[in-house]
C-alpha cells in the first residue's frame, strides 16, 4: 500500500514502540469499573496511526483489536467513518501492529476482552475520524485558498460551495501532513449516518471463499512445524526423555526440551505428530496427580460450610434467615469448561539474533509481545506480532501467561529454526485454561408476604488473576472481583445480603471463558430466585419484576422479553417456559427459553427470546449475531461441556467427549434491542449468562425437576425425572 | 508419488500414502481454506468435494484420494451451487470468526447439489456434522433456504 497517511504512521510507530517498552499496564484498571474508566481520556487523537488513505480513494481503517468473531472489522471501523465521512464502498481493515498508540483506551495495554471493544473505543475513533476529517478540509481549503467553513466532506470528498472538491485520496499526502486538530466536535447521536444502522461485516466476503488468513495459514520459508509433547498431569515435569525413535520417523528434523515438555519438529504435521506419537517420556507428575472432580466437589462442599471472606454484606443476614416466615436453601456446581474455539491453538515464530516475528491469533498483543521479548532476549519493539483472524478467542487466548506464544518463542529458540507450533484438538482440549469448576451453597428467606428478606450465597473455587500480573489491580480485599461478580452485586431488593468466598488453590490453570464469573453466578442466582419464586408461589417473571423497581434496565429487558415471548400465554402441552435476567459488562439481557424433555432425559430448547440492552447500538447486525452466538455458546455449557479430571488427568479430548451444540439442536433465536442512547455497553459475552438459568427453569416449569448442576444431560434429567 | 486432481489440476506429491488429504491440500498445495479442526472427522471443518460428495479431509488418506476429482472451498465457486451457497452466506452475514465456514459452504453446496430444494429437517439432518462454535446455525439455515431459491431462479444446480 502506497500511503499518505501511511508514512506519518510508521514515524508514530517507532515513537510508540519506545514509550511501550515494558509492560504497559495502567496503574488504576478496575475491570468491573472499566466502563466508568472508559471516559476519561487516556489516549492522544492520532489519525495518522489509525487511517491510511490511498491515492485511489481506499480507506483503510488500522483495528487496534483483535476479530474473533465478534465483528470489530466493521464496528470499528464504522465509528472513525460516521466522523471521517469517506464513501464506506471504499473502506477496508487491516490489523493494528503493536504499540502504545494502540493500547485498549482503558486498560492500557493492547488487548481484546471483556466485551469492551466498542464502547473503549467510542470516543478515540469517532475523534480520529473526526480529526482527520478535519485536516482533510484543512488541506483542501489551502489548496483553494478559501476559508476552510466554505468546505464541506461527503462522501470520500472535500466539496466546496462553488461545487468544485477533491477526493480525499488527492488530499491525503497534504492533510496528513497538517496538525492533529486539538478539541474536535462529534456529531449529536441525532445525526449518526453509519451509528446504530445495521452494517454487513467487511470480513465476509474472504471468509467465504477461503482467502482469510488465521494464524495456522502462514507458511514461512524454511519453517518447520512442531508438536508439543505436555505433562499429562498439570504441573509435571518432564524426568527423561528417550527420542530416537521420534527422530526416526520419515521427516522429522529436531526434537527439543522447552519448558512447557518435549517438541518434536518436522517438515509436515503429520510427521511431527507422528515424531511426537514415537517419544518416549517418563514424566514426574508432581502434587496434582491425585486430584479428581468427585474429590474437589467433596472438598469444596466441605469449605462451603465455613464462612469465606466476605464479598459483599448488607443488613444482618442471620437476623434476616431467623425471621423469615420460610427460607430454603440449596447446593449448586458447574465444571470446569474448555473454550474449544473451532481453531485449535497453533502461533508461528521467526526469531533472528536481532528481531522476533510472530504471526498469532491472539487477544493479548501486549502482553505476547514482552513475554517473546524476555524468553528472545530482545527488546520488546524488537519483536513484530502479526494479528491473523481468530479462529475463535472467547477468553483463551487472552493468557497473563501467554502459554502458547511463549511455547513457540521457545521451540523457535531451542530449535533455531522459524517454526509454527500447532496444538491438536486433544492438546488445546486437555491444555488447561479453563472456566474454573465453582462450587456455590446459597440460602434464602422470605417473609410472611413472600418477599425475600435475606440472601446468603458462599462461593467456592479459583482465582483467574491469581498469580498473574492483574492481581494486584483485580483482587481487591482479598476478592478476585471475577469470582463474584454477577452475585455481589445482584439487582434484586433484599435488605438483608451477604456473599462470600472461598478462593481454592488447585493446580490446574483456570482462565476467562467467555463471560467469566458471570458464566456461573447467573446460573445460581437466576436459577436460586425461581427456587424461591417457586417457594414463595408467586410467577418467577412478575416475582422478579417485584424486585427490580431501582433497576430500571434489568426491568426493561425482563418485561420487553417477556413480553415476546407471550409469557402470559399458555405453552402448547410438554412445553415449559423458563426465564432469567442478567446485567455483565455494561449490558442487560434477559431471555425467555421454552423447552421440551423426552424419555430419554434430553433436553430440546425450541425457542428463546432475547431482549437486550446495550446502551447506544453501533452495528445492530453484529448485536443480533452476537445474542445468536452467545445463547450457543451458553447452551453447549447448560447441555453437554464439562472438562473433569481422573488422577490428575484431564478426561475429555475432542469434540466426542466434548460436545458443543449442533445445527440440529439450534433453538429459534429472537433477538430484540431495546432503544437507547445510553452509552454503549458490551457485546460478546452479556448474552451468555442468562441461557443456563433460562433453560433449568424452563425445565423446572415443564418437568418439575430442579438441576442444579451443570450440564443438563440427558442421564442426569433422567435421574431427576425418576426420583421425582 | 502421489498424484491428486484438485480444483481441476494435477499434482504430483511426495508424501507417505497415510498422510490425509487435508495435510496435503494444506501444506502442500497451500490451499489453506480448507481447515484443520478435530482431526478425527468429528467437526466438518476439513470438508471438501470428492467426486461431487461432501467428505472429511483428515480421514481419507492421501494415497485414496488418487483418480478421484477433489474441490476445496477456493474453487467451489465454479459450481452453481457453490456460487449460490457463497453469495447467500455474504447476504445473511453468516460467518463470525469464520473458521469453520469452509466445511459449512462445502456441505452445503453439496446438499444443493443432490437436493436443491431442502426442508429444515434434511438441512439439520446433513449440516448437524459440521461445527460452529461461534454459533451461526440459524444463520446457516436461513443461507441455505436462500441459496436454494436463487439457484431454482438461476437455474439447475
Amino acid at each position: 500500500m502506497s500511503g499518505i497517511f501511511n508514512v506519518s504512521r510508521r514515524e508514530f510507530l517507532k515513537t510508540g514502540a519506545l514509550v511501550g517498552g515494558g509492560l504497559i499496564l495502567g496503574a488504576n484498571i478496575d475491570w468491573a469499573g472499566a466502563a466508568e474508566e472508559g471516559t476519561k481520556k487516556s489516549y492522544a487523537v492520532e489519525p495518522n496511526s489509525f487511517v491510511h488513505i490511498a491515492p485511489d480513494d481506499t480507506v483503510t481503517i488500522i483495528v487496534n483489536h483483535s476479530e474473533m468473531g465478534q465483528g470489530v472489522y466493521t464496528s470499528l471501523p464504522m465509528l472513525v467513518n460516521e466522523e471521517l465521512e469517506a464513501d464506506w464502498k471504499k473502506v477496508r481493515f487491516e490489523s493494528a501492529p503493536v504499540a502504545a498508540v494502540y493500547n485498549h483506551t482503558a486498560f492500557g495495554m493492547q488487548m481484546t476482552g471483556g466485551s469492551t471493544s466498542v464502547w473503549s473505543e467510542y470516543d478515540r475513533l469517532r475523534e480520529v475520524g473526526a480529526a482527520a476529517r478535519q485536516m482533510l478540509i484543512a488541506a483542501a481549503a489551502a489548496a483553494w485558498k478559501v476559508d476552510k467553513k466554505t468546505c464541506r466532506a461527503q462522501k470520500g470528498k472535500v466539496v466546496h460551495t462553488s461545487g468544485k472538491f477533491f477526493t480525499y485520496g488527492q488530499l491525503a499526502e497534504k492533510a496528513a501532513a497538517l496538525p492533529v486538530p486539538k478539541d474536535v466536535k462529534l456529531k449529536k447521536a441525532s445525526a449518526f449516518k453509519l451509528i446504530g444502522r445495521p452494517t454487513a461485516r467487511l470480513d465476509s466476503p474472504e471468509k467465504v471463499n477461503g482467502a482469510a488468513k488465521f494464524g495456522l495459514d502462514v507458511f514461512l520459508p524454511g519453517m518447520l512445524i512442531a508438536v508439543v509433547e505436555r505433562p499429562p498431569v498439570f504441573g509435571g515435569k518432564v524426568k527423561s526423555v528417550d527420542a530416537e525413535k521420534a527422530k526416526a520417523v520419515r521427516g522429522v528434523k529436531d526434537v527439543v526440551r522447552v519448558p512447557s515438555g518435549v517438541a518434536v519438529l518436522a517438515t509436515d504435521f503429520w510427521q511431527a505428530k507422528a515424531g511426537r506419537d514415537a517419544l518416549r517420556i517418563e514424566w514426574e507428575e508432581g502434587p496434582t496427580a491425585g486430584l479428581s472432580t468427585p474429590g474437589m466437589k467433596e472438598q469444596y462442599a466441605k469449605l462451603s460450610k465455613t464462612p469465606g471472606k466476605v464479598a459483599k454484606k448488607a443488613g444482618d443476614v442471620k437476623e434476616g434467615l431467623a425471621s423469615a416466615a420460610k427460607a430454603i436453601s440449596a447446593e449448586y456446581n458447574v465444571p470446569y469448561l474448555a473454550h474449544a474455539a473451532m481453531e485449535p491453538l497453533n502461533c508461528t515464530v521467526d526469531l533472528r539474533p536481532d528481531s522476533c516475528e510472530i504471526w498469532v491469533g491472539t487477544q493479548f498483543q501486549t502482553v505476547d509481545r514482552n513475554a517473546a521479548a524476555e524468553i528472545a532476549g530482545l527488546k520488546p519493539e524488537q519483536v513484530k506480532i502479526h494479528t491473523m483472524f481468530l479462529g475463535g478467542g472467547f477468553g483463551r487466548r487472552a493468557n497473563p501467561a501467554s502459554d502458547f506464544v511463549s511455547e513457540a518463542v521457545h521451540v523457535a529458540k531451542a530449535a533455531k529454526t522459524p517454526v509454527q507450533v500447532i496444538w491438536t484438538r486433544e492438546d488445546d482440549t486437555k491444555g488447561g485454561y479453563y472456566r474454573p469448576f465453582w462450587y456455590d451453597s446459597i440460602s434464602a428467606g422470605l417473609d410472611k408476604t413472600g418477599k425475600p428478606v435475606a440472601w446468603s450465597h458462599t462461593i467456592i473455587g479459583q482465582s483467574i488473576v491469581a498469580g498473574t500480573f492483574f492481581e494486584k489491580v483485580l483482587v481487591k480485599n482479598g476478592i478476585d472481583n471475577t469470582s463474584v461478580e454477577g452475585a455481589a452485586d445482584i439487582p434484586y431488593a433484599i435488605p438483608n445480603l451477604l456473599v462470600d468466598l472461598h478462593t481454592t488453590s488447585i493446580g490446574v490453570p483456570v482462565l476467562w471463558w467467555r463471560s467469566v464469573g458471570h458464566s456461573h453466578t447467573a446460573f445460581v442466582v437466576e436459577s436460586f430466585l425461581d427456587e424461591l419464586a417457586h417457594v414463595a408461589t408467586k410467577d418467577p417473571f412478575e416475582f422478579r419484576k417485584g424486585l427490580l423497581a431501582k433497576h430500571p434496565r434489568h426491568f426493561g429487558v425482563l418485561t420487553l422479553a417477556a413480553e415476546k415471548a407471550g409469557w402470559s400465554r399458555p405453552l402448547p402441552k410438554g412445553r415449559g417456559r423458563g426465564i432469567a435476567v442478567h446485567e455483565s459488562f455494561g449490558s442487560y439481557v434477559a431471555e425467555v427459553a421454552e423447552v421440551s424433555v423426552n424419555k430419554e432425559g434430553e433436553l430440546r430448547v425450541h425457542r428463546v427470546v432475547c431482549a437486550v440492552d446495550c446502551g447506544q447500538t453501533v452495528n445492530p447486525e453484529t448485536i443480533a449475531a452476537q445474542m445468536e452466538s452467545a445463547v450457543v455458546y451458553g447452551l453447549s455449557a447448560a447441555l453437554h461441556g464439562a472438562i473433569t479430571i481422573k488422577n490428575g488427568m484431564v478426561e475429555q479430548g475432542n469434540f466426542d467427549d466434548y460436545p458443543i451444540l449442533r445445527l440440529n439442536e439450534m433453538p429459534k433465536v429472537e433477538v430484540h434491542i431495546v432503544k437507547s442512547r445510553e452509552k454503549p455497553g458490551g457485546i460478546g459475552e452479556p448474552a451468555v449468562p442468562p441461557i443456563a438459568p433460562a433453560v433449568a427453569n424452563a425445565l423446572f416449569n415443564v418437568a418439575g425437576i430442579r438441576l442444579r448442576e451443570l450440564p443438563m444431560k440427558p442421564e442426569v434429567v433422567l435421574a431427576a425425572m425418576k426420583k421425582k | 508419488m502421489i498424484t491428486l486432481e484438485i480444483n481441476g489440476k494435477q499434482h504430483s506429491v511426495d508424501v507417505p500414502a497415510d498422510v490425509p488429504l487435508l495435510w496435503v491440500i494444506r501444506e502442500h498445495l497451500r490451499l489453506t481454506g480448507t481447515k484443520f479442526g478435530c482431526g478425527k472427522g468429528l467437526c466438518g471443518s476439513c470438508t471438501v468435494h470428492v467426486d461431487g460428495k461432501a467428505e472429511r479431509s483428515c480421514q481419507i488418506p492421501v494415497a485414496e484420494a488418487q483418480g478421484k476429482k477433489i474441490t476445496t472451498i477456493e474453487a467451489v465457486a465454479s459450481t452453481p451451487s457453490g456460487a449460490a451457497v457463497q453469495k447467500a452466506w455474504v447476504a445473511e452475514d453468516v460467518p463470525q470468526c469464520g473458521y469453520c465456514q469452509s466445511g459449512q459452504i462445502m456441505t452445503a453446496s453439496a446438499l444443493l447439489s443432490a437436493n436443491p430444494k431442502p426442508t429444515d429437517a434434511q438441512i439439520d439432518e446433513y449440516l448437524s456434522g459440521n461445527l460452529c462454535r461461534c454459533g451461526t446455525y440459524q444463520r446457516i439455515r436461513k443461507a441455505v433456504h436462500k441459496a436454494s431459491r436463487e439457484m431454482k431462479k438461476g437455474g439447475k444446480p
